[in-house]
C-alpha cells in the first residue's frame, strides 16, 4: 500500500537507469543514512557500538571485495584474509614512516599496496579456472601470512611481533590508538564504507561491472564480444583486494587497535567473508551488508541472546553450540535460498509492492 | 653470487654430503604425501560421484579418529569400536544426503561447496560436544598397530623407519588397490563409475542417485576413518589436523580433481617436495616454509596444466 511506484513516471534515461529507482527506496536510504550517521553514534550505547556496529561494517567492506571478485567476476577467492593483512601491514608502516599524515589518507592508501599484491596473485587466473582457482589462492594466504610474521621489517621489529596502533587524530579528534573515542571511531568508519560502497556500486553499474558480469557468464563468450580477460580479471583482482586491503586497515586501526596476524588474517577470515558473500547473496550490493550482518552478528546474538531467552549456557558448551548452531543456519539458509538474503529481500519487495492483493 | 650459490649448489651438495640424511627426508616426505594422499583420496571419491568440492573431509577425519578414540575409552573393546564407528559415518553419510546434498541437488557447485563448509561446523562444535576439544592419544596397540623403528644402516649412516609409517604405507596401499577393483570389478562400482560420467544418463539407466551419494559418502567415510587412524597413530587425534587437510587441497589440484592416481602421485610429489624444500632451503629464509611450499609448487604446476597432472581435459564451447 505505501510501497508502490504508481505516478511515479521516468522522463529520462538516466532516471530509468537509477541504482534506486523508486522514491519509497530513496527515502528508505536517507533513513537509514540518517539513523547512522546521527541516531546511533548520539543514542547507541558502547556494546553496540563496539561489537555489533562496528564489525559490522569492517565485515560489509571485506565481503563488498570478495563479492566483486566471486559474485560479479565469478573468480572464487581464498585469500581474502591475506589481502586485508596487506592493508593492515601497509597501513602500519606507512603511519609509521609518515606519522604526520593523516592516518585516514594511509588507511585509504593501503588498498592500493593490497590491490597490488592482489593483482600478482591474480596473474594465475587466467589460465586457472573454479575450483583450481580458490586452491591457488590458498597460496596467497598462506604465503602472506607466513610474510607477516616471518618478516620482521613489517612489524617494525616489535619484540611482540604484532602491530601496535599508535595515537593518531582527525581534526584534532583521536580516531586510533586506546584514547579514540568509540564514536570517533565509527563515525570514521562509517564514511570510508559510506564512500566507498557508493563507489563499488557505480563500478558494478557502469561499464567495468558489466564487463565483469559478462566474464562471469562466460569469460570465452566475453573475450569475443572483445573484452580482454587479461586487464578484467586482473581489474577485478585489483578493486576487490583494494576493498580487502582497507577493510583490514580498518579492522586493525578502528577495531582491534593492535593485533597479530596469524590471529586476525588467518584462513578461518577468509572462509567467513566467502560465507557472508554467499548468505548474502552472490553479485547483490546489498547483498554483502546483509551477509556481514548475518555472519558477524550470529556469535554475539547467540552469545548474549540464549541466556537472554532463558537457556544458561556454560563457557565451552556454548561455543560449541554457537558452531553447530552456525553450520546448521548455513545449511538451512543455503536450502530456503540458495540465492541468499538478497534474493528473500526482493521477494519480500515485490510481495510489498503488491500487498494487500495477492498479484 | 653468494646467495646463487646457496640456492641453487649447496643444498645438493649437503644431498651429496649426507645421503643417509637424504633418504631419511624422502621417507619422511613419502610417509606424509601418502596421508595427503589418503586425504586427497576422500575428496576425490565425493568430488567424481556428486561434484560436490567436500571441504568437510578433514574434519570427517577428525571426527572418525576421535569417535574411535572416545568409544574406547567409553568401555568398548578395539575392534568393536571401529564397527560402532563405521556405523556412526554411515549415520553420517545418511543424514548428510538427506539434510544436505537432496535439497541442494542441481545447485551450483560453490553453493555446495558452503553447504560442506556448514557441515565442517556442525561437525566440530558436535565433535566438541561430545569428546572434549583435547588432543587424544590414538589406541595404536589395541589396533594391533605396530611401534618403535627400524634403523637399516645404508649409505654410511643409519636411517630410520618408524614401523607406524610403514604400516601406514601398506595399509594406504592395500586401502588403494581394495577401492581400485572395489570401483572396477564390482556392480556398485560400475554404477559410481556411471554417475561420475553423468549424472542424468546414470538416472536414465535406473541408478538411484540418492543411494549412490550414500555409498560414496560412507566410502569416503571408510577413507577418512583410515586416515585419522593412521595420522593419529602418528601424532594424536585433535582438531589440528584439520589444518593439516587443508594441504590435501594442493595435492587435489596437482593431481586433477577427478583421479585417483592423481591423487596418490600428487600427495607423494607434495609430500616429498614440502619436506626437502623445508629441509634443503628452508633455513635460508628462516623456515617454516612448510606451511605455503606446497601451494606454491601445485600452482607452478597449475599454470603448465591447468586441469592437473590426471584430471580430465578441460574443454569450453560457447
Amino acid at each position: 500500500m505505501f510501497y508502490r511506484e504508481t505516478g511515479q513516471f521516468k522522463t529520462n534515461y538516466a532516471g530509468d537507469m537509477a541504482v534506486f529507482p523508486i522514491l519509497q527506496d530513496r527515502i528508505g536510504i536517507a533513513l537509514i543514512l540518517v539513523v547512522a550517521f546521527v541516531l546511533i553514534p548520539l543514542l547507541g550505547s558502547d556494546f553496540l557500538l563496539s561489537s555489533v556496529m562496528i564489525p559490522f561494517l569492517v565485515f560489509s567492506l571485506a565481503s563488498i571485495g570478495l563479492n566483486i571478485l566471486t559474485g560479479y567476476t565469478g573468480l572464487i577467492s581464498l585469500g581474502t584474509g591475506a589481502f586485508m593483512g596487506v592493508g593492515a601491514y601497509a597501513c602500519y608502516k606507512l603511519t609509521t614512516l609518515f606519522p604526520e599524515v593523516n592516518i585516514v589518507v594511509w588507511i585509504v592508501t593501503a588498498g592500493f599496496f593490497s590491490a597490488f599484491v592482489g593483482v600478482l596473485f591474480g596473474l594465475p587466473s587466467l589460465r586457472i579456472k573454479g575450483f583450481y582457482l580458490a586452491v591457488a589462492t590458498l597460496a596467497a594466504q598462506f604465503f602472506l601470512q607466513w610474510c607477516f610474521t616471518r618478516i620482521p621489517w613489517l612489524y617494525n621489529y616489535n619484540t611482540s611481533g604484532a602491530i601496535e596502533v599508535g595515537q593518531r587524530t582527525l581534526f584534532g579528534m583521536n580516531v586510533t590508538g586506546p584514547k579514540a573515542s568509540l564514536e570517533a571511531r565509527y563515525m570514521v568508519l562509517l564514511t570510508l564504507v559510506t564512500v566507498l560502497t557508493w563507489v563499488a556500486s557505480n563500478l558494478m553499474h557502469g561499464r567495468i561491472g558489466r564487463s565483469f558480469m559478462a566474464v562471469r557468464d562466460m569469460d570465452i563468450a566475453a573475450e569475443l564480444m572483445g573484452i580482454d580477460l587479461l586487464k578484467t580479471k586482473l581489474l577485478a583482482f585489483a578493486v576487490s583486494s583494494f576493498y580487502a586491503g582497507v577493510a583490514g586497515a580498518a579492522m586493525m586501526f578502528l577495531w582491534y587497535g593492535g593485533g597479530e596476524a596469524n590471529d586476525a588474517f588467518n584462513i578461518n577470515q577468509s572462509f567467513l567473508i566467502l560465507f557472508m558473500v554467499i548468505i548474502g547473496g552472490l553479485g547483490s550490493m546489498i547483498g554483502s551488508f546483509f551477509g556481514a550482518a548475518f555472519i558477524s552478528m550470529l556469535p554475539t546474538m547467540l552469545k548474549f541472546g540464549l541466556p537472554a531467552l532463558g537457556i544458561p549456557l556454560a563457557g565451552a558448551t556454548a561455543e560449541h553450540l554457537t558452531y553447530i548452531l552456525v553450520g546448521s543456519l548455513i545449511i538451512f539458509f543455503l536450502i530456503v535460498e540458495p540465492h541468499g538474503l538478497a534474493r528473500l529481500w526482493q521477494i519480500g519487495k515485490q510481495k510489498l509492492r503488491m500487498w494487500p492483493f495477492p498479484y | 653470487m653468494d646467495i646463487l650459490f646457496k640456492i641453487l649448489i649447496d643444498p645438493f651438495l649437503q644431498m651429496g654430503a649426507m645421503p643417509d640424511l637424504f633418504v631419511q627426508t624422502i621417507w619422511d616426505g613419502f610417509v606424509t604425501g601418502v596421508l595427503y594422499a589418503l586425504i586427497a583420496l576422500g575428496f576425490v571419491l565425493i568430488f567424481k560421484a556428486s561434484g560436490v568440492f567436500n571441504f568437510a573431509q578433514g574434519i570427517m577425519v577428525v571426527f572418525a579418529g576421535l569417535t574411535l578414540v572416545g568409544l574406547y575409552e567409553m568401555g568398548l573393546p578395539a575392534p568393536l569400536a571401529v564397527l560402532v564407528t563405521l556405523g556412526v559415518m554411515f549415520v553420517l553419510a545418511l543424514a548428510i544426503e538427506r539434510v544436505v546434498l537432496r535439497p541442494l541437488v542441481n545447485q551450483p557447485d560453490i553453493i555446495l561447496f558452503m553447504a560442506t563448509f556448514g557441515i565442517t561446523y556442525f561437525l566440530i562444535g558436535l565433535g566438541e560436544l561430545i569428546f572434549g576439544g583435547n588432543p587424544k592419544q590414538m589406541i595404536t596397540d589395541q589396533l594391533f598397530l605396530p611401534r618403535g623403528a627400524i634403523e637399516v644402516k645404508m649409505l654410511g649412516g643409519f636411517v630410520q623407519f618408524q614401523k607406524i609409517d610403514i604400516a601406514a604405507a601398506v595399509i594406504a596401499v592395500v586401502m588403494i588397490v581394495a577401492l581400485a577393483v572395489f570401483f572396477q570389478k564390482t556392480r556398485i562400482g560400475r554404477a559410481l563409475r556411471a554417475v561420475a560420467d553423468s549424472h542424468k544418463a546414470a538416472l536414465s539407466v535406473g541408478i538411484s542417485l540418492n543411494q549412490i551419494w550414500v555409498i560414496v559418502w560412507f566410502t569416503a567415510g571408510i577413507v577418512a576413518l583410515v586416515t585419522g587412524i593412521m595420522w593419529g597413530a602418528r601424532s594424536d587425534v585433535s582438531f589440528g589436523l584439520q589444518v593439516i587437510a587443508l594441504k590435501a587441497l594442493p595435492v587435489l589440484i596437482l593431481g586433477g580433481f577427478t583421479s585417483v592416481p592423481g591423487a596418490i602421485v600428487g600427495g607423494l610429489i607434495i609430500g616429498i617436495g614440502e619436506k626437502l624444500g623445508e629441509f634443503y632451503w628452508g633455513p635460508l629464509v628462516g623456515g617454516g616454509i612448510e606451511s605455503w611450499l606446497a601451494y606454491c609448487i601445485a600452482l607452478g604446476f597449475l599454470l603448465f596444466r591447468p586441469q592437473g597432472l590426471f584430471g580430465d581435459k578441460i574443454i569450453e564451447r560457447i
